[in-house]
């Protein structure tokens, strides 16, 4: 399988063989990780529209006659109301930063950042739609939807390559009002454009999680010397002459910036993780699928 | 020049002046940096490096540096050590060798110092001739040559075994014109006429002498006296006390030779001869074939023995009793008195003699002997004894050898015999005819005074003249000889006293005997005894004192042999003449060593060369190693030398510590050794253990069958690892191909498809045919997609049922491995193959498949448990291993088809073929 290859093409016609190959084995990959968490018929645990019985209830005032169980009511003295569990489909968004960052990957051996998230993405896609809720990209126009058809569409999506800054910002295009959101990014960039986002997500009742993909590497910060780091793009360009002492500094950076994104995660009601494309994807996407379940009771 | 240090470009050296610029320019010129993609910069900005230290480049550093550039400059400046200073001579330089047997103890420093002095001339552009005293050129002709002609030939000059001829060589230096410097390298002994050559030399132009350093040391003629063995050994100088260890050699009783005897000889300090005396067992001295010089190599430290130490043993039998008192009239006396000096005597009976085996048996008037020790002496003489008679009045009045002849008598005799010149006799006493040519006595001179009165005759007979080797002057046969199987027996006619004739009273006596080698000689041979034989030489020795066949080496006459000096047609070793064998050694008997004395006009050298070694490889070298240990040091600064880079440079930096000790036999020498002493297959390794030992018992298992069957016995298959292992070797490998096998690198895959296209094959084996057709997309089968992609492989198709996979030893249609039925792949038929009519089969390509693809799982059902029993069930009952029959078949056919190629599409085997196929 490909792991590599994205973002690196450059003629139209090597860009779809990468697409063309990669396509099937990003959607094989979601699969075959979706495959390991076992779905049980999850009701939204209250009344509401829905198949399955909830609860008799006595009729109150206001209750249509339509509404009246009468088969139940009459072994009784009382009218009873037959009110089924609410199953009203949720919609999910979903979120890949594909800015220049994510393409990093810090040895051969690990994917890189953004296809990890890529994967993430469709594995939860994938949950979702057999959860039979509503999926979508926050990228893009369309709205969210079911089915597998929408798989393929979002995988399509998430395989098209879009001309992107050194590090990519969350732009909601459509966020239904209570809905969930996931958004998957190494959020080493600038946090304001995330804070606005969350902002507005929390205003329109949305809730959801924050990924955050990183490379062991950025965990760790190996590097020692003389050395110029540039950003993915080149944009930024730091030169140090030992990296080595620079490692502390980096590291106390890095953990203050984790702290700020749970914060601006708690203070609207979000959950946050931190994955590492090191580790095996199943834990995380059992993480994300548990807090979407927690975000929706 | 700077002690024994030169520069051939000293101006270069002026360049280590800017080092110190060179040093200002390094420390301001820190490490480039490393540029790295990194996401995690934006965390970085802002942050400050906590110290600048490497912000110049470290004082250590610019030291390597400093010192490689350094190292650099002196190395092309040419250094030289020990540089030769230019000699002031500018004509032609004649280099003079002794080349005697005394300069092959040095022979290779004379060698290279004789090189030295020639590439010197050479550098100033002089002609050199290089003559040997002892291989002197031709008169007038002086072969000068450019050096480097000599140079290249000073390898292949030796010395020679003998003393150079000073009278030649000065006939020669005639020719020589003035204005030649002359070096004579002098072997240290004064031979004579040295000086007047000498003379002639200086007056051509200056002379310089090399003399080697230590003693000369040489070994004269071993000698027999009073029963022991006695050794003179010589040496040049008298300096100081010295022992030297004299061995002796010789072949031991299996024909081995070896060190027979040791001895100290010493020489006393200003003594310049030395004795070593020997006392030797007979059994030992006998084998003697030399003496040498331990540690000399020269043939002058070398002696020879021949005969003169091989004392023979020789038994005496009387016929008579000794008369006490009358010793004169003993018939035993003359023979002690002639023997005794020169050979071992046995007086006992004559069974116990034969126990002895002696040499020579003498009877002295013996008649009569029992039947049983006439045969027992017929039979010693066969195995090669020497039997000699002398008649008498026993001999005379017995039968024997009457009527007929008897074995141990060489002629018949006539009865009586003779009386002449006696008192009732009209002849005068009989004197002794001229030898002949024939004679073993040939050359003897006889003395006038010699003469007989009485004898046995010898009756006429067709071969009397020709067993007769001694006669009187009217032609009667006096001593007469015959061959009895490897031995000889001889009679004297006369008596071994002084009765019959005054034979016994003359010296002629001894020589006869000697000439029959009944005594041996004393040590040094005179003229005329040696005279009128031609002597053959037999072993000659080299001038570093080997011994060596004398091939067809002319003979030498024997007045020679005793007389004229070594020279090169007369080479110190052992020569053989009819019964006997003369060593002729470098140092004779009386031969003393003197040593060369110089004028002090001629300056005297010694042989050591001071070698002028060039310098520049040694600090080239340095500098390179400085760079490269600079190069790693600037890495590691710089932060990119980590992990498996730092361990690889600690590696080098070790490998260069220890260069030469990585030259084992390496595991793909064993390898090599293991698959190429036999016909070996090979499997792939897949990293499944499991799979692997099926594959290993499957090949095995078909091995067996292979050699039951065919001529084909291949040796144990050896697994394949092809990231590590070369291919080559295996005729034939399978590859059984697992989900989670890995794939091989690029090196590996660049390695197999050499090899396919070397003409070998490679059976893939998926082993699924039980689930899944070819091409259906088995994990086993898309994987084999995986792994066959980068190799090189031909168009495939289903083997056709006219393939030669069909018919290579059996005739098959099916190949089942555990699995039955499913298509095999093979190359493609050439698509212009067409079937000819009448023909079963096309004629297909040539050569053999490079790839057999299948899923048959053809390794299991061959897999031979080491007990021989197959290791996995094939199918069910008899059918199942009709089946596993059939698939040792393909295995067969496959091996096959590997070796012997298209060999079964030949339309030769046509007719062969349609008989077995019935049609």
């Amino acid at each position: 399988m490909t792991q590599t290859a994205l973002h690196t093409a450059e003629t139209l016609r090597s860009r779809s063989e990468a697409v063309a190959g990669s396509l099937p084995a990003l959607l094989a990959d979601a699969q075959h990780l979706a495959a390991t968490i076992l779905l049980g018929e999850h009701g939204r645990k209250r009344h509401g529209m829905g198949d399955e019985f909830w609860q008799y209830r006595n009729a109150e005032a206001g209750d249509s006659l339509r509404s009246i169980d009468w088969r139940r009511s009459a072994r009784a003295d009382g009218l009873y109301v037959r009110q089924t569990e609410w199953k009203a489909a949720q919609s999910v968004m979903i979120g890949v930063d594909d800015g220049q960052s994510m393409g990093y990957a810090g040895a051969k051996s690990r994917p890189s950042k953004l296809r990890r998230a890529q994967t993430l993405a469709m594995a939860l896609a994938i949950l979702a739609v057999r959860g039979g809720e509503r999926v979508g990209l926050t990228h893009l126009a369309d709205p969210p939807r079911g089915g597998e058809a929408q798989l393929m569409r979002m995988a399509a999506a998430l395989m098209e390559e879009r001309e992107t800054a050194d590090y990519g910002a969350p732009s909601p295009q459509i966020l239904p009002a209570g809905s969930r959101a996931v958004f998957f990014s190494d959020f080493l960039g600038d946090l304001t454009p995330l804070e606005r986002a969350l902002g507005q997500a929390a205003d329109r009742g949305v809730k959801g999680a924050l990924v955050q993909v990183l490379d062991p590497d950025e965990e760790s910060f190996p590097f020692d010397g003389r050395t110029v780091f540039e950003s993915m793009g080149g944009g930024l360009r730091f030169e140090t002459l030992k990296a080595g002492g620079l490692r502390a500094a980096y590291l106390k950076r890095l953990a203050a910036r984790k702290d700020q994104l749970r914060q601006i995660a708690a203070r609207t009601g979000w959950r946050y993780h931190c994955h590492h494309t090191s580790d095996a994807a199943e834990p995380s996407l059992l993480w994300l699928f548990r807090a979407l379940e927690k975000g929706a009771s | 020049m700077i002690g024994p240090v030169a520069f051939t470009t000293p101006l270069l050296l002026l360049t280590l002046f800017f080092l110190p610029i060179l040093w200002w320019l390094l420390r301001a010129v820190p490490p480039a940096p490393i540029l790295r993609r990194f996401p995690g910069v934006a965390l970085l900005i802002g942050l400050r490096d906590e110290d600048s230290q490497s912000d110049k480049t470290p004082w250590w550093l610019l030291l390597l540096r400093i010192l490689a550039v350094a190292a650099a400059i002196v190395g092309f400046a040419g250094p030289v050590l020990n540089p030769h200073e230019a000699s002031d001579q500018d004509g032609p330089l004649l280099v003079l060798m002794d080349g005697s047997w005394a300069s092959a103890r040095d022979w290779p420093s004379r060698i290279d110092r004789a090189r030295a002095l020639m590439e010197d001339a050479g550098r100033e552009g002089r002609t050199v001739a290089l003559v040997q005293l002892t291989d002197l050129p031709p008169e007038g002709d002086m072969p000068f040559q450019s050096a480097n002609a000599w140079v290249a030939r000073l390898d292949n000059l030796d010395p020679a075994p003998f003393a150079p001829d000073m009278a030649q060589a000065l006939a020669w230096a005639e020719a020589l014109e003035p204005g030649i410097q002359t070096f004579w390298f002098s072997d240290g002994l004064d031979h004579a006429g040295r000086d007047a050559l000498l003379d002639r030399l200086q007056q051509a132009g200056p002379v310089t002498a090399f003399e080697g350093s230590g003693t000369l040391l040489a070994l004269g003629p071993p000698r027999f006296e009073d029963g022991a063995i006695r050794l003179t050994g010589q040496r040049l100088d008298g300096a100081g006390a010295r022992e030297v260890t004299v061995q002796g050699f010789g072949l031991d009783p299996a024909g081995i030779e070896r060190e027979l005897a040791r001895g100290p000889m010493v020489f006393d300090a200003g003594e310049t001869s030395a004795e070593l005396e020997l006392d030797l067992p007979p059994e030992l001295r006998n084998r003697m074939n030399r003496f040498e010089i331990a540690g000399e190599r020269s043939a002058g430290a070398v002696a020879l023995t021949d005969d003169a130490l091989q004392r023979r043993q020789v038994g005496l039998i009387a016929g008579s009793p000794d008369q006490e008192g009358q010793e004169l009239l003993s018939p035993l006396h003359y023979l002690r008195q002639a023997l005794s000096p020169t050979a071992d005597l046995l007086e006992v009976a004559l069974p116990d003699m034969l126990l002895a085996s002696p040499d020579v048996i003498i009877l002295a008037d013996v008649a009569t002997l029992s039947p049983e020790e006439d045969s027992d002496l017929q039979a010693w003489v066969e195995r090669g004894g020497m039997l000699v008679r002398f008649a008498g009045p026993r001999l005379a009045g017995s039968d024997l050898a009457r009527d007929s002849t008897h074995p141990l008598m060489p002629v018949r005799l006539r009865e009586g015999g003779r009386t002449v010149g006696g008192a009732m006799s009209w002849g005068e006493p009989k004197a002794l005819r001229v030898f002949d040519e024939v004679s073993p006595f040939y050359g003897l001179p006889i003395p006038e005074d010699v003469l007989v009165s009485a004898q046995v005759l010898a009756q006429p007979d067709p071969e009397l003249a020709s067993r007769t080797i001694a006669a009187l002057a009217d032609g009667t046969p006096l001593v007469t000889r015959s061959r009895l199987g490897q031995g000889q027996v001889v009679l004297f006619h006369v008596t071994a006293n002084a009765e019959w004739s005054s034979l016994p009273l003359s010296g002629l006596f001894v020589q006869m005997l000697e000439r029959l080698a009944i005594s041996t000689r004393p040590v040094d041979p005179d003229a005329a005894d040696l005279e009128g034989i031609t002597w053959v030489p037999d072993v000659v020795l080299d001038a570093y004192g080997q011994r060596r066949d004398a091939g067809n080496l002319p003979g030498v006459a024997g007045v020679d042999l005793a007389n004229a000096p070594l020279s090169a047609t007369l080479l110190p070793g052992l020569y053989a003449g009819s019964d006997r064998r003369v060593a002729r050694n470098v140092m004779a008997a009386d031969a003393v060593l003197t040593p060369a004395d110089w004028p002090s006009d001629v300056p005297v050298e010694g042989l050591r060369v001071v070698e002028t070694e060039d310098l520049t490889p040694y600090f080239l070298t340095t500098a390179l190693v400085l760079l490269l240990l600079d190069s790693l040091a600037a890495l590691w600064l710089s932060g990119r030398l980590t992990g498996a880079a730092r361990g690889a440079a600690l590696l080098l930096v070790a490998l260069m510590a220890h260069p030469g000790e990585a030259q084992d036999l390496s595991d793909d020498d064993i390898l090599a050794l293991l698959a190429t002493s036999e016909i070996t297959l090979g499997y792939v390794l897949t990293g499944d253990e499991q799979l692997d030992e099926i594959s290993r018992a499957g090949l095995w298992g078909l091995g067996l069958t292979l050699t039951s069957r065919t001529s084909v016995e291949p040796a144990a298959p050896i697994g394949v690892d092809l990231e590590t292992d070369e291919l080559v070797f295996f005729p034939l490998l399978y590859w059984p191909v697992s989900v989670d096998q890995p794939t091989p690198s690029d090196a590996a895959y660049a390695r197999l498809n050499a090899y396919l296209r070397g003409g070998g094959m490679i059976v893939f084996d998926t082993r699924d045919a039980d689930i899944g057709a070819f091409g259906a997309g088995t994990p086993n089968g898309r994987r084999l997609r995986d792994l066959a992609e980068p190799l090189d492989i031909p168009p495939l198709e289903p083997i056709p049922d006219d393939h030669v996979l069909t018919r290579a030893f059996y005739l098959l249609q099916d190949f089942p491995g555990r699995h039955l039925g499913r298509d095999v792949w093979v190359e493609a038929a050439p698509p212009d193959a067409e079937q000819v009519e009448g023909m079963p089969f096309r004629n297909l390509n040539d050569g053999v498949t490079p790839v057999i693809i299948g899923g048959n799982d053809w390794a299991a059902a061959w897999a031979t448990s080491p007990s021989g029993q197959p290791m996995f069930p094939v199918g069910r009952g008899f059918t199942g291993e009709r089946q596993r029959e059939i698939a040792l078949r393909f295995g067969v056919n496959l091996v096959m088809h590997v070796l012997s190629g298209n060999y079964k599409s030949d339309q030769v085997h046509v007719p062969a073929l349609l008989e077995r196929l019935g049609q």
